[in-house]
């Protein structure tokens, strides 16, 4: 029984669609989804051409959370929580810049709901726009590479200590590259009672200029060089992290993806290089990541 | 049980009455007050199984809202002016939802400047969104709306948000003689919500689907189509009503010497009281004026409004908004509705942002129209002397 | 033709079967059943939900739907026993010359 797909709309090779499926399987289908506008939302929900499989709304582009929140509020006051858990899948836009506010909101209200965002770190539906989640140095289409801009100057948003200060119980990252891992941190979400924020990076063929074949060669290698560090917070403390072996210098994940290939001849490419490896550098200490 | 209350309890005392499933509450003046008490019932375990939840914003609260009702549960909330126009975007999608969500807007004016005060530019903003909207002109009348609110908004006929707007201040926070209606009343007008369709893993259906151009059409007919059969359903739960409480609110629009009248003046809100008022008191002096106290303003009645005004020489529109680069929206409206006739038309903007409009102003405009004084079309009511500069 | 609109634009669930997707790619997977060792990686990992494992005689096998394979290669790539090939369709295979 698949409770997404197929059928969709979605590029070959999609990262993000890999991601809900098995977040579903996870949760045996027993759940309600809150989706806010974007690719999933695009991909999925065409009228009478529905990909869906669990009950499924789509509202707006920056309240999913607070659509989920108040699916979990129905539920409590008409007594049919045994009905599922509330799930929400939004974007890395529809999370860390127009829907932060509800998620915020949903967050600090401890809200039994689980959220799901899903990492393709840049606005892709509407075709690779920067977004808070985007990495530096990531070309697109509204910071584009030029002559001047070596594309993205400002950081990655830390979307994770955003979700860990607002005192949830549990907090994760996960990867299309271990699915295992993301099945069971969703199964161990599932369990906890109260808001939960799990970030999924998830590649995207077209705005990271990547084939198919290189979803998860991406995904893996964001890890590999500690770029996408996957960890664990409950209650606050970081409990656990997928270590290392070997970690890989950054070029080797930039250089497969056409969203950075121009740091390779840039004038400005180096910095932005170095910078990343120092982000890499920083979050392998933060998290003890080196085997 | 009359008792004298405020405007904003007696919202409150309607809600809980109404056994809302969720309440999701956001504060702004001059509404805070009706979720306040809201809450006070919440706290002191007078709601029931309702869910009482204090959101991050009026957007949050209204998105909140739309989760619930999709999910099946009856749905409150209150707000005004920025409140509701933040809530915007949220309450015209949940009307393309089809979700039953009922607001009560305690109508104030929208900044720039900042105003706290009562007019009603805010809900002029939502016309075109596909909610239904109607105004009060007193505290009983809004108590009364509240479980009628829900009834239409409701009905598997109709199924759109349902906004009553009622005068910030001026009703919100006015002490009046309300006859406070009990629970059996209310149970015997209204039963539990069942949703003609819900969100439940047992029929696991996708809400809020995108509609592509071969079919985006057909979906607006069906909005239009609900809210043209709204003006039916509230007609038919005004009787209902009537019949249970001896209450009757006189349907979408109500004249008053309107048969005979050679000047009709059209009033919506808490201002008609007076303008009633100095209505008769010309009557008493041989002056043939009527009153249209306009009370549905979407749907718009257009059968009762040309109904009402087929006889005057002369129209006046109090307005309590203004549609910057044209005129006062309800003048618009009523002009439409009456097109083909040939009256004379005035209307005239007054209250604007809160302020005061005493008697002499409406017994100043009345007369001056009837009595030729003045150039038809739009005019602002009184205002000061001003000397436009730039600091 | 009638066409059906719904409340708000409810939709059914699965009702995306009717695209069918298998057109949209220019290569497709084939799966050496010898080699398939029904561990599912590629089950849990294809974005379409459209290769399953399943019983065929005594083996379990990996079976791709090429009515919605989009031909993607990540089930190629997910392969740990290496038991999946790309292979180009023949509409693709364009003579030069």
């Amino acid at each position: 029984m698949s409770f997404f797909g197929p059928g969709h709309g979605a590029c070959p090779g999609c990262g993000l669609t890999i991601a809900t499926r098995n977040v579903l399987e996870a949760l045996e289908g027993k759940c309600f989804v809150s989706n806010s506008t974007g690719c999933l939302e695009i991909v999925s929900s065409q009228y009478e051409r529905s990909a869906w499989g669990v009950p499924y709304i789509h509202s707006l582009f920056e309240n999913a959370a607070a659509v989920a929140a108040g699916i979990e509020l129905a539920l409590k006051a008409l007594k049919r929580t045994d009905e599922g858990k509330v799930v929400v899948f939004a974007g890395d836009g529809a999370t860390a810049d127009i829907g932060i506010g509800p998620l915020s909101g949903m967050l600090d209200r401890n809200h039994d709901v689980i959220y799901i965002c899903l990492d393709n770190e840049a606005y892709q539906n509407t075709g690779n726009q920067q977004s808070g989640l985007t990495p530096t140095g990531s070309n697109t289409t509204t910071m584009p590479a030029g002559e001047l801009m070596p594309g993205k100057t400002g950081r990655k948003k830390d979307m994770i200590s955003i979700a860990v200060g607002h005192g949830i119980p549990y907090v994760a990252t996960a990867t299309v590259a271990f699915y295992a891992d993301l099945r069971r941190k969703v199964k161990k979400a599932a369990e906890i009672e109260g808001a939960k924020y799990i970030q999924i990076h998830t590649p995207c063929v077209t705005g990271w200029g990547i084939d198919g074949k290189q979803t998860l060669e991406s995904a893996r290698l964001a890890f590999e060089t500690a770029l996408y560090p996957i960890i664990e917070y409950e209650n606050g403390e970081l409990t656990k992290v997928r270590k290392i072996k070997d970690r890989k210098p950054v070029e080797e994940y930039l250089r497969i993806q056409r969203r950075f290939r121009h740091l390779f001849k840039h004038p400005k490419g180096q910095e932005i290089i170095r910078i990343l490896q120092k982000i890499a550098d920083d979050n392998a200490a933060k998290f003890n990541l080196d085997v | 049980m009359k008792k004298v209350v405020r405007g904003f309890y007696s919202i409150a005392h309607s809600v809980k009455l109404c056994k809302p499933n969720v309440i999701a509450a956001y504060p702004i003046t001059p509404q805070t007050e009706i979720v306040e008490n809201l809450a006070k019932m919440y706290s002191n375990g007078e709601l029931g199984d309702c869910e009482y939840v204090t959101a991050e914003s009026e957007f949050g609260a209204a998105s909140i809202l739309v989760g619930a009702s999709a999910a099946g549960a009856r749905t409150f909330t209150a707000t005004c002016s920025q409140g509701l126009v933040l809530m915007s975007e949220v309450l015209l999608n949940a009307a393309g939802m089809r979700l039953p969500i009922v607001i009560v807007n305690t109508n104030r004016a929208l900044s720039a400047p900042l105003s706290i005060w009562n007019d009603h530019q805010d809900s002029m903003l939502l016309r075109d969104g596909g909610l239904i909207q109607i105004h009060v002109e007193t505290n009983q009348e809004a108590h009364d709306m509240v479980p009628l609110a829900f009834k239409v908004a409701e009905n598997p006929r109709v199924m759109l948000p349902f906004m009553v707007n009622m005068d910030g201040f001026k009703l919100t926070h006015a002490y009046e003689p309300v006859d406070l209606l009990d629970q059996e009343i209310v149970d015997s007008f209204l039963p539990p919500y069942e949703p003609p369709v819900y969100m439940t893993t047992k029929n696991p259906l996708t809400f809020g689907s995108y509609a592509p151009p071969h079919c985006y059409a057909e979906f607006r007919v069906t909005l239009q189509n609900a809210m043209m059969r709204a003006l039916d359903e509230i007609e038919k739960a005004y009787k209902d009503w009537a019949e249970i409480t001896g209450r009757y609110w006189g349907g979408h629009a109500v004249g008053e010497y309107t048969d005979d009248a050679e000047l009709v003046v059209v009033s919506m809100g808490s201002l008609t009281g007076m303008v009633r008022d100095v209505v008769n008191e010309m009557r008493r002096e041989g002056k043939k004026v009527g009153l249209l106290k306009l009370r549905t303003f979407r749907p718009f009645p257009v059968k009762e409004v040309r109904n009402a005004l087929k006889n005057a020489n002369k129209i006046l529109v109090f307005e309590r908004a203004v549609s910057f680069g044209y005129e006062g929206p309800v003048g618009i409206e009523v002009k439409s509705a009456i097109f083909g006739f040939t009256p004379e038309f005035y209307s005239f903007a007054v209250g604007l942002g809160g302020r005061d409009v005493p008697r002499e102003e409406i017994v100043k405009i009345i007369g001056d129209v009837y009595e030729g004084k003045v150039e038809q079309g739009f005019h602002f009511g009184t205002i000061k002397e001003f000397e436009e500069v730039v600091v | 033709m009638v066409i059906r609109i719904t409340l708000g634009g409810i939709s059914k669930p699965h009702s995306s079967k009717s695209m069918k997707t298998g057109d949209w790619g220019t290569e497709f997977p084939i799966v050496d059943e010898e080699k398939c060792t029904a561990c599912r990686a590629c089950e849990h990992l294809c974005p379409d939900g459209c290769i399953v494992v399943v019983e065929k005689g005594e083996k379990k096998v990996a079976v791709p739907d090429y009515d919605y394979c989009k031909g993607c290669g990540v089930c190629f790539t997910a392969c740990p026993a290496d038991a999946i090939r790309m292979e180009l369709k023949d509409i693709y295979k364009l003579d030069v010359c």
